[in-house]
């Protein structure tokens, strides 16, 4: 994570990723992608490239490297996502987009018994350099199925590698590593910071988010990023959770307060190093995460601390996640359920009372 | 199709029309609650309701309709009460799902409406089973399932046919066939071409009808509900249409489809040519068809007048319905629950 504080370039996380595919894509022609609506108008000479995914992560792409390595598929999950495991097994490296995570229901088979798996049960004679692109998170107003976060799940299988950008610099990085990567490895996009760029709350003095190099970069899988160093409490983040915890550092700080912030941009594999070397340091620490909180992330950590680090603990670990229910479709109930910079201040202000 | 054609009555067609229209105007309304920032965006069924009203006017009590991503006209079809569907997608308490559902989950069991479905093809082997527990209850109820274009290459559509199939279960496929699924044209992602064509695979009928056309959606419902009530086993019906709107509020349709078309089908508009045919076989007069539209208007606000009045679920939702029986300290372990219960 090369760079200088002077040198700006500012884009947003949809051209972030977007960049990444693409010089990715110039740079190796094993790269190709396979997923619903990635191009849009498919068939359809003067509307090709009609949507470029839900999300425009993928906007341009089939202009400049056509049809055939920008596939759109038909609605056949566990069709496209098997068929994407079948050409990495075979010499390719394709990027499967899942539009969204809930989606897992109808290709889990695919990913859980195969993706993951197959390396392992064949003695590691076959290669499985399979990328997932998803998007997860509420906040939008898109009810149970199209509002999970569910990374845990993933996290759950041996096997699989997991990735969670918070910024549009930890998303152009993470999506070349995760291609490059030997293994299946799914990248977890929110939704809520798709088209958010490098804004103000996340430029304010910190180590991230301040500038996205035009050139090719990876972010090592398996690392957690420092955001910022403090002494008196850690907060962990990851993905959307990240800027939550950024937003109430900046007011634990004005109320005299050293934080250290944890981006975790992978959870697995989980840099357990960074977290305990931090809450061993700071003797607090709260959790942020979006996930359901049953066999969850959150809760993963909470056992490593309290498994590894009890002696050096001033308090229990602090859980902020969504609460063990679906995602609601009404606003008042989903922001609700919702972790909000408020439950992340008040969940810390309670260690630091 | 050789089974003594059933009678198309004159109430009946404008019990039909009735209902088109009231679908038309919810979905209208839906747009202004959207437009004044009310309704986040939503999939609108314009340019579809003859599908689902041309085979539900053949149902009865007991009888099953599971939906898709796109099902306000599915569930106003069924009965569904528009002031409960617009309440819940307004999001508030008094919505047929209490506001947890939203636009895509509206179900209302009472009317055997199993669920709309933000999965797409998610719903058919629900459906299946649907039909499964009416035969093994030996009732004579059948279960009949939307799905689109783009579930038809869904593995789940398959599995269920086939299941249907063997076991010859009362349940009717009803593909609506909008030519999109989302901005990917079925010419493209439909293998031959028919949907319908597929079921001659799973050894059971399979019809193309015009489903801009509630007469021929009517006849050829007959047919596959009758032959599902006696117990004949399953029927799909492809049903070609279109969705006038995007796939979704913001959705710029002309991003993957030429006007010209999007005319060619708004011109063979299905309450358009169901009035004509009204007027022409002189089985309702203008007055009465301008009074079952004034009629539809004035419900339609109603409903929304109820849905804006109507109150946000208690905070407290958010808990409740998770399970049927758990013990509530589990959902507050995390101690994020009570924090929010208090604010």
């Amino acid at each position: 994570m090369v760079q200088t504080q002077n040198e700006t370039r500012s884009i947003t996380f949809v051209q972030a990723v977007n960049e990444g595919l693409s010089q990715e894509m110039e740079r190796d022609n094993t790269v190709f992608l396979m997923g619903e609506d990635i191009a849009g108008g498919a068939g359809r000479d003067d509307k090709e490239d009609a949507w470029g995914g839900p999300f425009r992560l993928t906007k341009g792409l089939i202009k400049k490297f056509g049809p055939e390595r920008v596939r759109d598929t038909p609605i056949s999950e566990a069709g496209f996502m098997g068929a994407g495991v079948g050409a990495a097994a075979t010499g390719l490296r394709p990027v499967v987009d899942l539009m969204f995570v809930g989606f897992i229901g109808v290709c889990g088979d695919q990913i859980f018994n195969n993706a993951a798996k197959m390396h392992y049960m064949f003695g590691g004679k076959l290669p499985m350099p399979l990328t997932i692109m998803t998007s997860i998170g509420a906040g939008t107003n898109a009810a149970a199925q199209h509002s999970e976060t569910l990374y845990s799940t993933f996290a759950h299988f041996p096997g699989l590698k997991c990735v969670v950008p918070s910024d549009p610099y930890t998303a152009k990085g993470l999506h070349v590593a995760a291609i490059r990567d030997p293994d299946p490895v799914i990248i977890f996009n929110h939704k809520m910071l798709m088209g958010r760029g490098t804004t103000a709350e996340v430029n304010q003095g910190l180590s991230y988010g301040i500038h996205v190099p035009e050139d090719i970069y990876e972010i090592p899988i398996g690392k957690a990023n420092i955001v910022k160093e403090g002494t008196d409490i850690t907060l962990i983040g990851l993905g959307y959770t990240t800027l939550l915890c950024v937003q109430a550092l900046e007011e634990l700080e004005n109320a005299g307060y050293s934080v250290e912030v944890i981006d975790l941009l992978s959870i697995s594999p989980l840099d357990e190093e960074a977290i305990l070397n931090s809450v061993t340091k700071t003797k607090k620490v709260v959790i942020v995460d979006e996930d359901y909180p049953r066999c969850s992330v959150a809760t993963d950590i909470s056992a490593l601390v309290a498994e590894q680090a009890f002696d050096y603990l001033d308090a229990p670990p602090v859980r902020v996640t969504s609460p063990h229910a679906s995602v609601p479709y009404s606003l008042p109930l989903e922001m609700a359920f919702l972790p909000t910079k408020e439950r992340v201040i008040s969940a810390a202000a309670s260690l630091l009372e | 199709m050789e089974t003594a054609k059933q009678k198309l009555d004159e109430t009946t067609l404008k019990s039909m029309f009735k209902t088109m229209v009231l679908i038309r105007k919810f979905e209208e309304q839906c747009k202004r609650e959207a437009d004044s920032g009310k309704l986040r965006g939503m999939h609108s069924s314009v340019g579809q309701e003859a599908v689902p009203t041309g085979i539900c006017a053949h149902l009865k009590d007991g009888d099953y309709v599971l939906g898709t991503h796109r099902s306000h006209h599915h569930c106003i079809a069924r009965g569904v009460d528009v002031s409960e569907m617009m309440a819940e997608l307004l999001g508030r308490s008094t919505g047929t799902n209490k506001g947890k559902g939203g636009t895509m989950h509206i179900a209302d069991i009472t009317k055997g409406m199993l669920g709309a479905n933000g999965v797409v093809g998610s719903n058919i082997p629900v459906a299946t089973g649907a039909a499964l527990s009416a035969k093994m209850r030996n009732t004579d109820n059948v279960s009949v399932v939307f799905f689109g274009d783009g579930a038809s290459n869904q593995g789940a559509l398959h599995e269920a046919m086939n299941l249907a199939s063997i076991w010859k279960l009362p349940v009717i496929f009803v593909c609506e066939n909008n030519r999109y699924a989302e901005s990917t044209p079925s010419e493209y992602s439909i293998a031959g071409g028919s949907v319908a064509d597929r079921a001659s695979g799973y050894d059971m009928p399979g019809i193309t009808v015009d489903g801009q056309s509630a007469v021929e959606m009517w006849e050829v419902s007959a047919e596959a509900v009758d032959r599902a009530r006696a117990g004949n086993g399953p029927t799909l019906i492809e049903a070609m249409t279109y969705r006038y709107e995007g796939h979704f509020g913001a959705d710029d349709t002309s991003q993957y489809r030429d006007s010209e078309e999007e005319e060619y089908y708004r011109d063979r508009d299905c309450i358009k040519r169901l009035r004509e045919h009204l007027l022409e076989q002189e089985l309702a007069t203008e007055k009465e068809l301008v009074d079952i539209e004034k009629t539809a208007e004035s419900e339609i606000e109603s409903a929304s007048q109820f849905a804006n009045q109507s109150p946000f679920p208690e905070i407290g939702e958010l808990y409740s319905d998770v399970y049927t029986s758990y013990p509530h300290q589990k959902l507050v372990e995390t101690g994020i629950v009570d924090e929010v219960l208090n604010d």
